[in-house]
């Protein structure tokens, strides 16, 4: 296994005196793609929150490259670690090429004044996510799927060598969805992606780690097909579900809901 | 990919500097004594007698403090509405031009202080900062329209009854008109004295202003994602609402409560530079000189028996400009969560 890039010690985070991640310890390797899972209120955000260096943990640390995250200079954290946060919004008419761009910011540079490298990499990004030739609509006038990708464009422009993205793909109409989890499999080859999904089939397909949090603690971590049990799916989320291999990959079909 | 919109902004800069010059030059060329524009520039840098001496020292400071002034209103109105996601939000609309006439009567008419004194400035500044500081906290995260109209509309009220009190108990004997000034404002007969008083805290707060530009723009995307841009949104709030006081209690010591050019201001650039909050701010703070510069003109143009206090031009300007953007807003705002 390579060195952790990104790792979770003891990590614990308190919101309004309530605790919401408990004892967490998870380490995120160069090169993989991991996907977090975990029913409504587990703490998914709070963990990617967490990992970006957002929240204050009560105790316990999150290192980026060694560095405690929350206390690295905070552009140059910028410049290290993107992180798109679950339903983003975008306040004013701005058109999608200048959100996108806003991606920029960490690297000195705006909107207004791109260099050579800042417009190639907001025009690969928009490309990446499917956007190209509404780089001059206003924000305010996309669907809700079209804003999603936008604003996954903007986290893709900042370049930086890890992506947090909770709930990419939760808006995407199914090809988009693929197109995107391949974009960030991708993307995740220079260095690393930790993304929040709810579609287990499709976390299945693109992840190369799983995390389950329920309860507020990891409930497993791993490969996959270690982590997507029938049992722990049934404990963690109260479905009925059947893992199975075919064609190489792991399948699961979700049957019905447990009465619990 | 040059587009519309940074082909437009390069021309709107200049166009606005030109506006406000010429505005300027009318301003220092309009009174009872009406000189031609070319005479007035000529008399502000040679000495051509009588001409000169109205110039500079009757029009001169008036119109100073309708640029100073008139571009700082502008440019807190764009930043306001930048840190605060709403189009709506202002100064006046918070409520802080009444709050900083409060501190300002306050101090005046209990004679703590002179009417030229510093502590009448600091005094109004603190009123400001109050009610711009009790509006943001009241707000929240994401204002909504709704709240912060309410906010601002219960500390203005407030501060404009508690400074109507504050002049009928007043051991000194004050007329009704003292009160309108305070609360409808004018440049009428300013003297290079209020010019010095006031200016060193409008250019800092304009200076201040500019500082948080990116932090502006980073936080169209929300708090979270500006910080992760590497922003510091604390600081860049902090800065703004102090400035924004500063600004508006500087204005106010000197000018009284002239409101809405923040909101009308910025209103009329957005659009012109891609509603980016950092590219309106310059704009938004020339539109603002202009526009008060224009208000000022016009005050001493209007035919009437003693002039119109300039306050109530800009209220009568500023409310339909308000009342426009809340029904352009009507459906979001019936939204908005409770
Ligand atoms: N600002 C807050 N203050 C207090 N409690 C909070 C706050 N934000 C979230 N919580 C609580 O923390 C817990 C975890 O929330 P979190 O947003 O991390 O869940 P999640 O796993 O992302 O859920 P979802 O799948 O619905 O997005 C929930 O119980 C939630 O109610
Ligand atoms: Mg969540």
């Amino acid at each position: 296994m390579t060195a952790a890039l990104l790792e979770v010690s003891g990590l614990s985070v308190h919101l309004r005196a309530r605790e919401v991640l408990s004892e967490i310890d998870l380490s995120f390797a160069q090169g993989e793609m991991t996907v977090v899972i975990g029913p409504n209120g587990a703490g998914k955000t709070t963990l990617m929150r967490a990992l970006a260096g957002l929240v204050a943990p009560a105790r316990g640390v999150v290192r980026l490259q060694g560095q405690n995250v929350r206390a690295m200079e905070r552009m140059a954290r910028g410049r290290a670690l993107a992180y798109l946060p679950q339903n983003g919004s975008i306040a004013w008419p701005l058109p999608v090429r200048d959100v996108v761009a806003l991606g920029r910011l960490p690297h000195g540079a705006s909107p207004g004044s791109l260099d050579d490298r800042g417009r190639e990499a907001v025009a690969a990004a928009i490309a990446a996510v499917g956007l190209r030739g509404l780089e001059d609509r206003p924000a305010t006038q996309l669907s809700g799927g079209e804003r999603a990708r936008a604003l996954l464009a903007r986290a893709l422009a900042t370049e930086a060598p890890i992506l947090i993205a909770d709930e990419p793909v939760a808006a995407l109409d199914p090809r988009h969805q693929l197109l995107i989890l391949d974009v960030l499999r991708t993307r995740a080859r220079d260095g690393l992606v930790v993304a929040v999904m709810h579609d287990l089939a499709l976390a299945a397909r693109f992840a190369h780690r799983m995390v389950l949090l329920h309860g507020h603690r990891v409930a497993a971590a791993g490969p996959p097909q270690e982590v997507l049990t029938a049992a722990h799916l049934a404990a963690a989320f109260g479905i009925e579900a059947t893992v199975a291999y075919r064609e190489g990959g792991l399948e699961v079909a979700i049957r019905r809901a447990l009465q619990l | 990919m040059a587009t519309g919109i940074t082909s437009r902004a390069r021309w709107l800069g200049p166009a606005l500097i030109g506006l406000v010059v010429v505005l300027a030059i009318a301003s220092l060329a309009i009174g009872p004594a009406r000189l031609p524009p070319w005479l007035a520039a000529k008399a502000l840098v040679f000495d051509e007698g009588s001409a000169s001496v109205i110039v500079r020292e009757i029009r001169l400071p008036r119109t100073l403090l309708a640029l100073l002034i008139g571009g700082t209103l502008g440019l807190s109105g764009a930043a306001l509405q930048g840190l605060l996601r709403n189009p709506l939000a202002d100064v006046t609309v918070f409520g802080a031009p009444q709050a900083a006439a409060l501190g300002a009567v306050l101090t005046l008419y209990f004679g703590w202080a002179g009417a030229l004194s510093l502590a009448l400035p600091a005094a109004a500044i603190l009123g400001a900062l109050l009610s711009i500081a009790l509006v943001v906290w009241v707000a929240g995260r994401d204002a909504g329209t709704v709240v912060l109209v309410l906010a601002g509309l219960a500390i203005g009220s407030l501060a404009g009854a508690a400074t109507s009190l504050a002049i009928s108990l007043s051991p000194n004997p004050f007329a009704v008109t003292e009160i309108v000034f305070w609360l409808l404002g004018s440049l009428e007969d300013r003297s290079m004295v209020h010019v010095a008083l006031a200016a060193p805290f409008l250019i800092a707060a304009m200076a201040a202003l500019l500082m948080v530009r990116t932090g502006l723009q980073a936080l169209s995307l929300g708090e979270e994602a500006a910080e992760s841009l590497g922003v510091d949104v604390q600081r860049v709030r902090l800065m703004t609402v102090g400035a924004s006081a500063v600004g508006v209690g500087a204005a106010v010591a000197v000018a009284g409560a002239i409101g809405f050019i923040g909101l009308v201001a910025p209103h009329l650039v957005r659009p012109l530079v891609g509603h980016d909050p950092a590219r309106a701010l310059i704009p938004a703070g020339l539109a603002g000189a202009a526009l008060l510069l224009a208000a000022d003109c016009a005050v001493r143009l209007i035919p009437s028996a003693a002039e119109v206090k300039i306050g109530v031009l800009t209220a009568l300007l500023g409310i339909p400009v308000f009342l426009w953007i809340i029904a352009r807003r009507r459906a979001e705002i019936a939204d908005a969560p409770a």
